[in-house]
């Protein structure tokens, strides 16, 4: 941790000092680089970038969260990952992961702010809640809000990790009373990664971590703000079960012999075709599984409010502010029923008030209708 | 008993008429799809997946008949430029005190059913009546929400520019989610303009009898004599009206 890496120290030098042959390292680069969506002739420069370039001072923060995106993270399929980018090494400052408690630990996070002041990355996983002046969540006797303003002020870019700091998650779920806020709400100044997810893929995190340390650079991003080699594709699109749906065969219950037989899960509430994640590539815990596998539909954790988008395992139709049971169909059948039931009713009006006007039309048509050749 | 002689009027030309007609098949279909794709049908079948591709097949259907509503859009835009008086853009926007006189006219006597103790035979309309043309453009703007986040949701499916113009959609609303509710529920606002534009073509028809109903497969209308311009228009000067064999038809 922070008091142990005072001397300036490459990741590689790290790496080995841990105990990691140079096989190990190896592997790592060539794995991480396959993560970034990079070519294999890139793992070189991985290589190269890990052995010379000095860590990158890390601060990672904590507001409102659950810690499930650092749990996930250090869970991360190489060990390389959580023992030495993010456990030994690299944070300067984590609530969770640290040995450091108390004022010692505090006094380490301002250290390193002064000391690598526009040049740390700060790690957000959180949402900050900015109602009655972010009293719902205060850190050594500071506010979230004060203490994130504080750390993005000298930040060289900001990584926002997971749904709740990139959209509020649960606790930004309407009516949201603490005001929780993603955090691209409130900074606008810094570079921001979003890495949405509850939490987020262990190897997603820490192949943004590397990219940013190797090319000292942040990696492309999409129109959210996210990374477009793991958020650029829909899991709908890289689902196994995507010839099911294509072919139109549906499990319509979890219990049915569809179901069973691994049919599509679009009509229990899958939200996959909604859904920018890498799980049907990566997949979870070391790429054993991921929900759809696991015979449950995706939830869309990693969209923005998809707590308030209806109930998971039904086809979304929810819409705001008409309660939860309303569903587009169920006021576009009230309307048009209210709709034809009125033209119903303005048909008899207009055939009783225009009766004048309709009768001597009718009688006149009638009588040329007499009048006509034979 | 009153005597009123019509005349026969080219109101739709064969453009509109098409666009007309296009626009239902497209409106019809991209909804039938629309709610499939929303809540497929429960099939049965004990066939591999590979076996069958329906759902696909109504997904196809779908975006092929969105870019065939989208063009035939665009070439009715054209046409309100080049078109005829009732075709042109101009009819779409209440500019002088006659449309808002008209627009009033048919609130009254149209909506709430009042009747008229001295009828002006000039708010009846050959074209579109005001009312009437401001529901078809906000018809306008519902269908370019649809095309919208209906190309929105499928720009990352597509190859081509024409869907990626529209890829900053889905990000500018926050995401699919929201982009696809109202993708969904504006498609009830086709079918409430459905339910109350057909009751009030068979309205005029009803009430009127100048061919409401008729004219949009002819082209023609019938107006009333007393509208025509007493002066004789140069292009018919050749051939007086009198002689003219113009069909009537007489109440």
């Amino acid at each position: 941790m922070a008091t142990k890496t005072e001397t300036k120290q490459t990741y590689y030098e790290s790496i080995i000092k841990q105990g990691y042959s140079r096989r190990d390292f190896m592997k790592f680069a060539t794995y991480i680089t396959a993560y970034m969506g990079l070519e294999s002739s890139m793992i070189a420069q991985v290589a190269k970038s890990l052995e010379t370039s000095y860590r990158l001072p890390v601060i990672w923060e904590h507001y409102q969260e659950c810690t499930c995106c650092s749990e996930s993270f250090i869970r991360s399929d190489h060990p390389i990952v959580a023992d030495i980018v993010l456990d030994k090494i690299s944070l300067d400052y984590t609530l969770t992961l640290m040995a450091a408690s108390g004022h010692q630990a505090e006094a380490a996070k301002l250290a390193t702010m002064e000391k690598y002041r526009g040049e740390y990355i700060l790690c957000v996983e959180g949402s900050v809640p900015m109602g009655d002046d972010g009293n719902y969540c205060c850190i050594a006797g500071k506010t979230a809000k004060e203490q994130f303003l504080e750390a993005a002020e000298g930040a060289k870019a900001i990584i926002a990790w997971g749904s709740c700091a990139c959209n509020g998650c649960v606790q930004a779920a309407y009516p949201n009373p603490t005001e929780a806020t993603p955090i691209h709400k409130i900074i606008k100044n810094k570079p921001i990664i979003r890495v949405p997810g509850c939490p987020p893929i262990g190897e997603v995190m820490a192949g943004i971590i590397v990219h940013v340390v190797t090319f000292g650079r942040l990696p492309e991003l999409d129109g959210l703000g996210r990374p477009k080699a793991f958020y650029s594709k829909r899991v709908h699109d890289s689902c196994y079960r995507r010839p099911y749906y294509d072919a139109g065969l549906f499990a319509e219950t979890f219990d049915d012999q569809n179901a069973k037989d691994g049919y599509c899960l679009y009509k229990v509430g899958c939200r996959g075709p909604m859904t920018y994640n890498s799980c049907g590539t990566i997949r979870w815990n070391n790429g054993v599984s991921f929900p759809i596998q696991s015979g449950h539909g995706c939830i869309g954790c990693s969209e923005e409010d998809f707590w308030d988008n209806g109930p998971f395992y039904e086809r979304l139709t929810g819409l705001a502010g008409f309660g939860i049971e309303s569903s587009a169909d169920t006021i576009g059948k009230v309307a048009a029923g209210v709709v034809a039931g009125g033209l119903a009713a303005h048909a008899i009006a207009a055939n009783i008030s225009k009766r004048k006007e309709l009768k001597s039309e009718i009688s006149s048509g009638k009588s040329n209708e007499k009048n006509l050749e034979r | 008993m009153r005597t009123r002689t019509y005349k026969r009027v080219y109101v739709w030309e064969l453009p509109v008429r098409i666009f007309h007609w296009v626009n239902v098949l497209c409106l019809t279909t991209l909804a039938i799809t629309g709610f499939i794709i929303a809540d497929p049908p429960a099939l049965m079948s004990s066939a591999e997946a590979s076996e069958s591709y329906w759902f696909g097949t109504v997904r196809f259907i779908h975006f092929a008949a969105a870019y065939i509503f989208f063009f035939n859009m665009i070439l009715r835009v054209y046409w309100a430029f080049v078109g005829n008086r009732f075709a042109s853009w101009k009819a779409y926007f209440p500019r002088d005190k006659k449309m808002w006189r008209n627009l009033w006219h048919v609130l009254r006597v149209d909506i709430l059913l009042q009747n008229e103790k001295n009828p002006d035979i000039q708010n009846i309309s050959v074209g579109h009546n005001t009312m009437a043309a401001l529901s078809y453009l906000a018809l306008f703007v519902i269908a370019l929400v649809q095309v919208f986040t209906g190309f929105g949701l499928y720009s990352s499916m597509s190859g081509w520019w024409l869907a990626d113009l529209f890829a900053w959609v889905v990000p500018f609303m926050g995401g699919d989610f929201i982009v696809r509710t109202i993708h969904h529920a504006a498609t009830w606002l086709f079918i409430l303009f459905t339910l109350i534009h057909v009751y009030l073509v068979f309205y005029h028809d009803w009430l009127e009898g100048r061919g409401e109903v008729s004219s949009m497969f002819g082209g023609y209308k019938f107006v009333s004599k007393e509208r025509m311009s007493k002066k004789v228009p140069n292009r018919t000067n050749v051939k007086p009206p009198v002689i003219e064999p113009e069909p009537e038809t007489t109440h």
